[in-house]
């Protein structure tokens, strides 16, 4: 079983990236499940979502308490809260940041950064202010995790997501080739 | 097909798979998708359904009365507050013989004010004379869904049915669903028509008359006797089911019970935690087992003697409570029992309330006062992951 957790603040789509990764992972032949924190969810908040990945039926439905892997969509929540908190030792962080690995300061797990931001403005994906990043982090999650093959994401994207599904996919693939491995 | 869909989407999609004819609906967390889901199904022209806004639950539930005395399929969803507010209004449709089937998104009543988990809303409709269905995880929505209309119509039954599922630990959760083929489910549900006296302008007839003191009783006891009856009609459907799809759906499920010490009840989504929790305990050499309860109305008593009788402990975990007794599912089956000669000690664990997550920590706590009873007695009813010390100080009990 191999679970991840998502960080990102309301509308930025992590819950949807949860939910595209599932899916993506059940056609790679897996077995899936994705839930958002069930929070009262508010724009700008900090929200979590969550996937569960195995190779057999899943029939686990506490939350994520240590997971395999963080992914942090907005760099700015990692001042607020503790991403790296239950993460199992030598984990795998994805964040969507200008910075490279080493800039960050972490010990102890397996860093990987992507501008992801940057790749979404470039794709028209939302808007200068806020844009969408849950597609492109995919791509980086892709790159860094590996268990999840990135045609999978793709054909996951471009049947789910919810406009701009050609474009979705486009930033997914930048980001996988631009997706710095701190390892 | 494998679907990726959320468990209010297993219900939108049973509703549209059972070609229900007419939705209204009131929206409701957690629930909400489900009338969503339904509106977008007849706005792509993928359902031919009548669906009607209504102002509140009690109108949902009026209207979807209505519609079914005229005599077609009717279908309906939601949570909470809102079942709440139907309450009166759900005798009248068991009452009026009704075959409404309805999705519940299992959620905490207020106050305080609470979207998430737990079963009391259901629960505590347990007396309106409706089946009670409690799905596991998405898959079980669906088909609890097809089937529930098939059971609820059936000549020997003619009751409505409830299919509840855990408010976002499996309403808002995206999981693979074995998704039938529409041809399937016609075949296994047949072309609807109803078992019963409709409103017809052309066959005028009175539904849901004044019952007088001579007659009302014998209402009563049909009703009774219907929901015996639906006993059987269940088994039946559940394994025309199996043939037809290969998935096994039995009112009671079983897991390791044969050598159990002590035996685990459970309802809904937490049965899935459990499963793992018991493959952990059996790895350490314990004689643990578990029983998911699925048909909670009709209580499937002899099901449940058989899967209990030889256990010490049975540890009823449940998420709801009936304040200055215990939870439902422990008093319903400490009296299954009461008459048996031989009987296990029944000890109840109340969790997962308001949406309190139930983990593997919950369920070590449970098993560690089951272990105890089976040498010792422990109290009857046990409240789990609670800060009793806070709650005892406020209420002025240091």
């Amino acid at each position: 079983m191999y679970e991840v957790r998502f960080h990102g603040r309301g509308g930025q789509g992590a819950v949807t990236a949860a939910n595209i990764l599932a899916i993506a992972a059940v056609k790679q032949g897996f077995y899936s499940q994705s839930f958002p924190y069930f929070g009262v969810e508010r724009r700008g908040a900090p929200v979590q979502a969550f996937t569960r990945i195995d190779d057999k039926r899943i029939d686990l439905r506490m939350n994520v308490y240590e997971p395999d892997a963080v992914v942090v969509l907005d760099p700015t929540l990692m001042s607020v809260i503790d991403v790296t908190q239950g993460l199992k030792e030598g984990g795998i962080i994805i964040i969507n940041t200008a910075k490279k690995p080493e800039e960050l300061g972490f010990s102890g797990y397996k860093v990987a950064t992507v501008n992801a931001t940057e790749i979404a403005i470039e794709h028209r994906l939302g808007s200068q202010a806020a844009p969408i990043v849950n597609t492109a982090i995919l791509g980086a999650y892709s790159k860094a995790v590996g268990n999840v093959k990135i045609e999978h994401v793709l054909e996951a994207i471009r049947e789910n997501a919810p406009a701009k599904k050609e474009e979705n996919a486009k930033a997914a693939e930048a980001a996988y080739e631009k997706t710095v491995l701190g390892w | 097909m494998k679907a990726m869909i959320r468990g209010n989407e297993s219900i939108a999609y049973a509703f549209k798979l059972a070609r229900v004819q007419v939705v209204p609906a009131y929206p409701i967390t957690p629930s909400t998708l489900v009338p969503e889901k339904i509106s977008e199904f007849i706005a792509n022209g993928e359902m031919k359904a009548e669906f009607v806004p209504v102002e509140s639950e009690h109108s949902a539930i009026s209207a979807a009365i209505g519609a079914s005395a005229r005599g077609v399929r009717v279908g309906t969803a939601t949570a909470s507050q809102g079942l709440a507010l139907m309450h009166e209004v759900l005798f009248i449709a068991s009452g009026m013989r009704l075959p409404i089937v309805m999705g519940i998104g299992n959620r905490a009543l207020s106050a305080p004010i609470n979207i998430w988990c737990d079963h009391q809303d259901s629960m505590s409709q347990r007396d309106t004379g409706w089946m009670q269905f409690y799905g596991e995880n998405n898959q079980e929505g669906l088909d609890l869904g097809i089937m529930a209309f098939k059971i609820a119509e059936d000549k020997r039954v003619l009751l409505p049915a409830m299919v509840g599922l855990d408010a976002f630990v499996l309403t808002h959760t995206v999981e693979p669903v074995d998704m039938p083929e529409q041809s399937e489910v016609d075949d296994f549900l047949g072309e609807f028509k109803p078992n019963y006296v409709t409103l017809d302008p052309n066959k005028p007839a009175t539904l849901g008359s004044f019952g007088f003191p001579e007659h009302y009783t014998e209402f009563r006891f049909a009703q009774w006797v219907a929901m015996e009856q639906a006993k059987k009609v269940i088994d039946e459907v559940f394994e025309e089911f199996e043939k037809k799809f290969g998935r096994k759906y039995r009112k009671v499920m079983p897991e390791h019970t044969e050598d159990a010490d002590i035996i685990f009840v459970t309802m809904g989504s937490m049965s899935g935690t459990m499963r793992e929790y018991i493959k952990k305990l059996r790895a350490q050499g314990k004689k643990v087992g578990m029983v998911k309860i699925t048909v909670f109305r009709p209580f499937p008593k002899e099901e449940l003697i058989e899967a209990l009788q030889n256990a010490k402990v049975v540890a009823v975990v449940e998420r709801n409570i009936s304040m200055g007794f215990a939870g439902a599912v422990y008093g319903e089956l400490a009296a299954t029992f009461a008459n048996k000669s031989k009987k296990p000690k029944f000890v109840d664990f109340i969790v997962g309330l308001g949406g309190r997550d139930i983990t593997f920590n919950t369920l070590e706590s449970v098993y560690k006062v089951a272990e105890k009873a089976l040498t010792q007695d422990v109290d009857d009813v046990n409240w789990i992951d609670v800060n009793k010390e806070a709650v005892y100080k406020s209420e002025g009990l240091q």
